[in-house]
């Protein structure tokens, strides 16, 4: 199937010399809710940007369901909506207004129906004719949400979406992306929380320093680079790790309660049988044990480490 | 063509005119007012014809004018600084809408509003001098062509602005003194040389010089000149945004 977002070694150098983005090669496909990590600086909002007509690329091809962005870009934007990472925000105009705005700018003929339901779904339209000043933080992020909902495209592009979001008002957006998504929304997004994208995202893509690093189907990335550790919970405790187990690498919590077991899930054996039977051996008994699956989050510190250290 | 979206832009410019009625239509009507007040009718009673017209009407032109550029640049022009300033310029960034689209909108309400501004000022003046129009439909003509081409100016203005200081230089320390000194309150035959060749210089005598004929029938310059000069201004002012946003001058990087 055709990409929805095909980028081509797209690169951007800066006026000031700065380059923000190396070649970037990525195929978001139709339908997907696709992360893309990165830390402060790598490039995540510069690609958005690029994408969305705010930045102009220093090289490469852009494509939006098979149409150029830069010689078609009518089309190319009226398929795209946007939310910033940043509460840019008209002060002094009610939420309906500034809504009804982005509808018309996007070239849509007003749709006072379609407007309500976008509010009430966001649960904004009790303040329809609240200012924006008026709004707290979270309120304006929904007004943002509304805004690039407002012309009914067909990818929507996040960027930090829940920056400074409360848990429960996060609840609420995951749940919309997940329906925007069952709607048949592509839905690209960035973001600091790994929680976020391994909750939210079909796949994942890791930028760090302009490069993007890897992209992966999530539950795959997590299989193949994750790390395992296996907790035992010891029935008397030891005040050092015996030395017949120093080939298991193990170590030792302070109290010396608990032995910990890094494994690697895509070796051959994972080692545990023969830890648990030189365990027996040894006549250490064990209370109990659990096994622990590494986050997103260390899979992601320890690739962005991984480069800084090769860079 | 984006319809829409020029409608969308030009409405939401002008309800920003609608929520701010005091300071953007009852402040330069009254500051006008004050003007015809003293010179008209006070100092103008006491002050012979120019050109067989009395003083109070014979400044009418040139203070039309002065708002008329003022109220055309600082509109057009905070119009568009206000979003860049505030970042909402993302949206008109990423929509669907051509630099032409964008400036249609924007330079399109801030014209309204200066040619609304033009017709009160017109009519309270009559509150203080009698005048009659030679030729009216020169005068609406000039009186457009000098809104849109301000407009434009001003819309250059916001894009160039860093920083709501520069937004004001241009206004306050070009556009008003090149008004008062390019024949609002006199002809500048009345100045002597060469006060008088290099005051056609000034591009805004072109433009009081050739509305003062659209009311009266008498003018510092031909008419044919003036209308020429207005055209110019236009063009380059138009050449200015087309090379904006070719180059992505201040808006886009």
């Amino acid at each position: 199937m055709q990409p929805i977002i095909k980028i081509e070694e797209v690169g951007k150098t800066y006026a000031s010399g700065f380059t923000a983005l190396k070649a970037i090669d990525l195929e978001i496909h139709r339908g997907e809710i696709f992360a893309l990590l990165g830390p402060n600086g790598a490039g995540k909002t510069t690609l958005i940007s690029i994408i969305c007509g705010i930045v102009n690329a220093t090289s490469g091809r852009i494509t939006a369901d098979g149409v150029d962005i830069v010689d078609n870009y009518r089309k190319a934007r009226s398929l795209i909506g946007l939310v910033p990472q940043e509460l840019t925000t008209d002060a002094f105009e009610s939420v309906l207004n500034t809504v009804s705005f982005s509808r018309g700018l996007f070239g849509k003929p007003a749709d006072p129906a379609y407007i309500e339901k976008i509010l009430r779904q966001l649960s904004l339209w009790d303040k329809r004719n609240s200012k924006m000043l008026a709004l707290s933080g979270g309120m304006k992020r929904r007004v943002m949400i509304a805004k690039a909902l407002s012309h009914e495209p067909s990818i929507l592009f996040l960027d930090e979406p829940t920056a400074g979001v409360d848990v429960e008002l996060r609840r609420d957006m995951w749940e919309m992306v997940r329906g925007l998504r069952e709607n048949g929304v592509t839905i690209i997004l960035t973001t600091h929380y790994i929680e976020e994208a391994e909750e939210m995202a079909d796949r994942i893509g890791v930028i760090n320093r302009g490069e993007l690093v890897l992209v992966e189907d999530k539950h795959r990335l997590m299989q193949q680079l994750g790390q395992k550790q296996l907790h035992l919970h010891l029935q008397t405790p030891l005040n050092e790790v015996p030395a017949a187990l120093a080939p298991y690498n193990l170590t030792l919590s302070e109290d010396g309660e608990q032995l910990t077991y890094h494994f690697d899930t895509h070796q051959e054996t994972s080692g545990i049988a023969k830890l648990l039977r030189a365990l027996s051996d040894l006549g250490i008994d064990l209370k109990d044990l659990q096994s622990k699956q590494s986050s997103l989050e260390e899979i992601f510190v320890s690739l962005v480490q991984g480069r800084s250290e090769q860079g | 063509m984006n319809i829409n979206g020029i409608l969308a832009i030009y409405k939401f410019e002008m309800n920003r005119t609608r929520r701010t009625l005091m300071q953007s239509i009852a402040s330069p009507v009254l500051s006008t007012s004050l003007y015809f007040i003293v010179f008209g009718t006070a100092i103008g009673s006491r002050m012979g014809e120019i050109d067989g017209v009395g003083y109070g009407a014979f400044i009418i032109p040139g203070l039309l004018m002065l708002s008329l550029l003022s109220e055309s640049i600082s509109n057009a022009s905070f119009g568009i600084f206000f979003p860049k300033f505030s970042g909402t310029i993302y949206e008109v960034l990423s929509a669907p809408v051509s630099p032409f689209e964008i400036v249609a909108g924007y330079v399109g309400a801030a014209a309204t509003k200066s040619l609304i501004i033009g017709v009160l000022i017109l009519l309270t003046a009559r509150l203080f001098v009698d005048y009659s129009i030679a030729h009216p439909f020169w005068m609406l003509g000039f009186l457009l062509l000098t809104a849109l081409t301000f407009s434009m100016f001003g819309f250059i203005i916001g894009i160039w602005a860093n920083d709501f200081q520069q937004l004001q230089v241009i206004p306050l320390m070009v556009i008003t003194p090149l008004t008062f000194l390019g024949g609002a309150f006199y002809s500048i035959n009345m100045l002597p040389e060469p006060w008088q060749s290099l005051t056609l210089f000034n591009p805004v005598v072109y433009l009081i010089s050739g509305f003062r004929w659209a009311f009266y029938g008498i003018s510092d310059v031909a008419v044919g000149l003036s209308l020429g000069m207005t055209l110019l201004f236009l063009l380059t002012c138009l050449g200015l945004i087309w090379w904006i946003f070719r180059s992505g001058y201040r808006i886009k990087q």
